[in-house]
């Protein structure tokens, strides 16, 4: 079975190349991508003013399975996955029971297999039950597929086992990933440090919780020549002490969200707790500094931190509300319309960061158009524009900041391992 | 007169400074009202009142009842122990339950900061915030605001200093924003710690020195100081904080001659103020608990009075 997509312009984030091209796929694989490739027994996607891109790979979703499958499943999780244009998600393990054994992982890789609509690489815990106390069996985790390790949701506080832990990864291909928070500076905080926690009354989370965290743990890797990937970047601090370590070579990589490059504290005035998140919404210098990092390369994925929650847990009092927001249905057109139309990256760079820079954080195949690579792609129409109401979503949950926004960018067709999974707003399980 | 058109009270910050003047000048009427040996005014006959009270408050309840009762509403008292918060009924469901029984106006005092204004989109009452957490408690200051024209006739160009935890208090972000509104300069002094960053973009000036805070000022506003606050971590014992920030008969000799002394009470003694400066002749601190009734009531008539109603019908 052959498929042909035809008359689009491929996007290779690889070479940052855009170029009029088909795409033929045969089984599950790229077989060929060049310009007017013969239509015989193929299927056709008419691709004409589309852009053809590789199959994004979000590396920070939290697909809440197990535990706590009010808020979201793998299932519906990879729903919204698909519909945003996403091929592959790392899915956080801050589960219940967590990430910490090879079972969890094995459980995981099989739910995935069996309902998920795209690939699921599950992230493992760094320690047991995430209480930053003692190394969970790492080992283990990566013999069963855990891609990476993070104790996502919170920082290992204490330095020795984070060393320890930085020390240990070495064995394996794998990052870290770090959730950096210093939790007694953050304590009790709900919003971030400034005018608005002020005028607010709500206590603050200040930017130096990220950015010292951030500091010890480039320090730690840098000491014993580890792997770290830095997650949800949110101050303008936290770029600069990345931008110079890895200038001075430290084997450090980051993501920033959708929300941080184009959302600032200022929308928290009416308590709407669909604004709540951690790292929480920060100033306009952050948001431009967080841009910068984008083009300058020092940051290097966007991941959407896609953090499911029940209306009902969302309509309580804003301090009594969880932190997080989803973000996989709209993170394509949120940079579209925050990063590309305002000229702050270019189509291709926003691809990349949706892409090969996330699969390289993972050292995964994937984030890749070319002959013989895997047929994930994801097909977009740039220029398309809409308004976002819940409906939009597929997810089991709703809490997103971009409701009643208008948005431009649309998702147009997603093949995942050769198969098309999602047609114009219809699903293909 | 302003013509009132709001139908919640939920933030001194959402005000005008008409709308401001125009609660004080009802306020002033309303105290009129109260000197007369019939105190009673029909105009709230047949409208039903909540109070919801989720954190205990002797009072500001109190006021708002009494307020409530020389206007000839019907009360209904509602406190709910703040332990229930997290494990009962949420706060929507429970308006919703009051809202069926049709009530008019909730008057509404909560631990976390913007319930209020999460309540105030979720239901057809008109919402009254008694206190909201660290945020705001707007007839709170309203009463400061309406004790301070009563004394000093106009706000222009008058110097405020407000004394305290300013971190946490409701109190001090109400004032800094109605008094700043009404043309007063606000100072606010407290131990670094009890001073929330860039609070200057409130309008106010910041000093760590009780001398330099009071010298010049019109008005000094104490706070009440919580022990109980993160441990340890704001400051190191009430001795010290005495010792550094106490209003007592030392600073006397550093104030205006007509400068007047404030406290939202309940007072600790010995502690932010001496008794000798509580009771003496500065203090106002009783006769702000006087207008509280007077504001509480222009309040409840603005905001449930017959105009409000006739527009929710
Ligand atoms: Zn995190």
């Amino acid at each position: 079975m052959k498929i042909l997509i035809k008359n689009g312009t491929v996007i290779d984030p690889v070479i940052g190349d855009i170029k009029k091209s088909d795409v033929l796929i045969e089984n599950n694989r790229i077989s060929s991508v060049i310009p007017n490739i013969s239509e015989d027994k193929c299927e056709i996607f008419d691709a004409s003013g589309l852009f053809v891109c590789p199959g994004f790979v979000d590396i920070h979703v939290h697909l809440r399975e197990p535990g706590f499958e009010t808020m979201e499943t793998i299932e519906t999780g990879t729903r919204a996955a698909l519909k945003g244009g996403f091929t592959t998600v790392a899915c956080m393990p801050n589960t219940n029971p967590p990430v910490d054994n090879e079972g969890i992982v094995s459980l995981i890789k099989l739910r995935a297999e069996k309902d998920g609509y795209v690939e699921v690489l599950p992230v493992a815990c760094i320690t047991k039950q995430r209480k930053g106390e003692e190394l969970a069996e790492i080992g283990k985790l990566v013999a069963a597929g855990a891609c990476a390790i993070s104790d996502d949701g919170s920082s290992v506080m204490n330095s020795m086992v984070m060393r320890r832990a930085f020390e240990y990864i070495k064995m394996f291909n794998i990052p870290l990933i770090a959730h950096c928070e210093d939790h007694n500076l953050s304590k009790r905080g709900q919003i971030n440090e400034g005018y608005y926690s002020t005028s607010l009354g709500l206590n603050g989370i200040p930017s130096i919780s990220e950015e010292s965290m951030i500091m010890r743990d480039i320090l730690l890797c840098e000491y014993v020549d580890s792997r770290l990937h830095i997650a949800h970047v949110s101050t303008k601090g936290s770029v600069q002490i990345i931008r110079e370590a890895k200038k001075r070579g430290v084997k450090v990589t980051c993501e920033t969200a959708p929300h941080f490059f184009s959302l600032t504290e200022e929308v928290l005035a009416g308590y709407d707790t669909n604004f709540k998140v951690n790292p929480p919404l920060r100033e306009k210098e952050d948001l431009l500094a967080i841009q910068r990092g984008l083009k300058d390369g020092t940051i290097d994925a966007i991941a959407t931190d896609h953090a499911p929650h029940t209306s009902d847990d969302k309509n309580k009092e804003f301090q009594d509300a969880p932190f997080g927001m989803i973000g996989l249905e709209t993170a394509f057109s949120v940079g579209v319309t925050e990063l590309v139309k305002k000229n702050i990256l270019t189509l291709p760079e926003l691809i990349k960061k949706l892409t090969t820079g996330p699969a390289e954080v993972l050292n995964i195949e994937r984030g890749i158009i070319k002959e013989g690579s895997l047929a994930n792609i994801t097909i977009v129409d740039k220029d398309k524009k809409y308004t976002v109401d819940k409906e939009f979503f597929v997810g089991k949950s709703k809490n997103s900041p971009f409701i009643g926004r208008e948005l431009t960018g649309s998702i147009e067709g997603v093949f995942v391992n050769g198969k098309l999974k999602y047609d114009k707003g219809v699903f293909n399980k | 007169m302003h013509e009132w058109t709001r139908k919640h009270l939920l933030s001194i910050e959402e005000l005008s400074k008409e709308e401001i003047l125009t609660i004080l000048e009802t306020a002033e009427s309303f105290k009129d009202i109260s000197l007369r040996p019939i105190k009673k005014s029909p105009v709230l006959r047949g409208k039903t009142i909540v109070l919801l009270f989720y954190e205990p408050s002797t009072r500001t309840s109190t006021s708002f009842s009494l307020a409530a009762k020389r206007l000839s509403a019907d009360i209904v008292n509602i406190p709910v122990k703040s332990s229930s918060v997290q494990k009962g009924e949420s706060l929507i469901d429970t308006v919703a339950n009051l809202e069926a029984l049709k009530i008019h106006t909730v008057v509404m005092r909560h631990s976390r900061a913007g319930a209020p204004m999460m309540l105030a989109k979720h239901t057809n009452a008109s919402i009254i915030n008694a206190g909201d957490g660290c945020h705001e408690h707007p007839t709170q200051a309203l009463l400061d605001m309406f004790t301070i024209k009563q004394n000093k006739g106009s706000f222009d160009g008058l110097k405020i200093t407000i004394v305290g935890d300013i971190l946490h208090s409701r109190v001090a972000r109400s004032n800094i924003w109605g008094l700043s509104k009404l043309g007063a300069e606000v100072t606010v002094c407290g131990p670094p710690t009890m001073i929330p960053v860039e609070v200057e973009k409130m309008g106010v000036k910041v000093t760590y020195d009780l001398k330099e805070a009071i010298a010049g000022a019109d008005v000094v506003n104490l706070l009440r100081v919580q022990f109980e606050r993160e441990s340890g971590m704001l400051f190191p014992s009430v001795r010290e904080y005495a010792a550094m920030f106490s209003m007592d008969d030392t600073m006397e000799r550093f104030m205006k001659k007509d400068a007047l002394i404030m406290h939202p009470g309940p007072i600790n003694r010995g502690v932010e103020i001496s008794s000798s400066m509580a009771d003496g002749k500065r203090s106002v601190i009783l006769e702000q608990v006087t207008n509280g009734l007077a504001v509480r009531m222009a309040v409840l008539y603005l905001i449930s009075g017959e105009k409000n109603n006739s527009e929710e019908a």
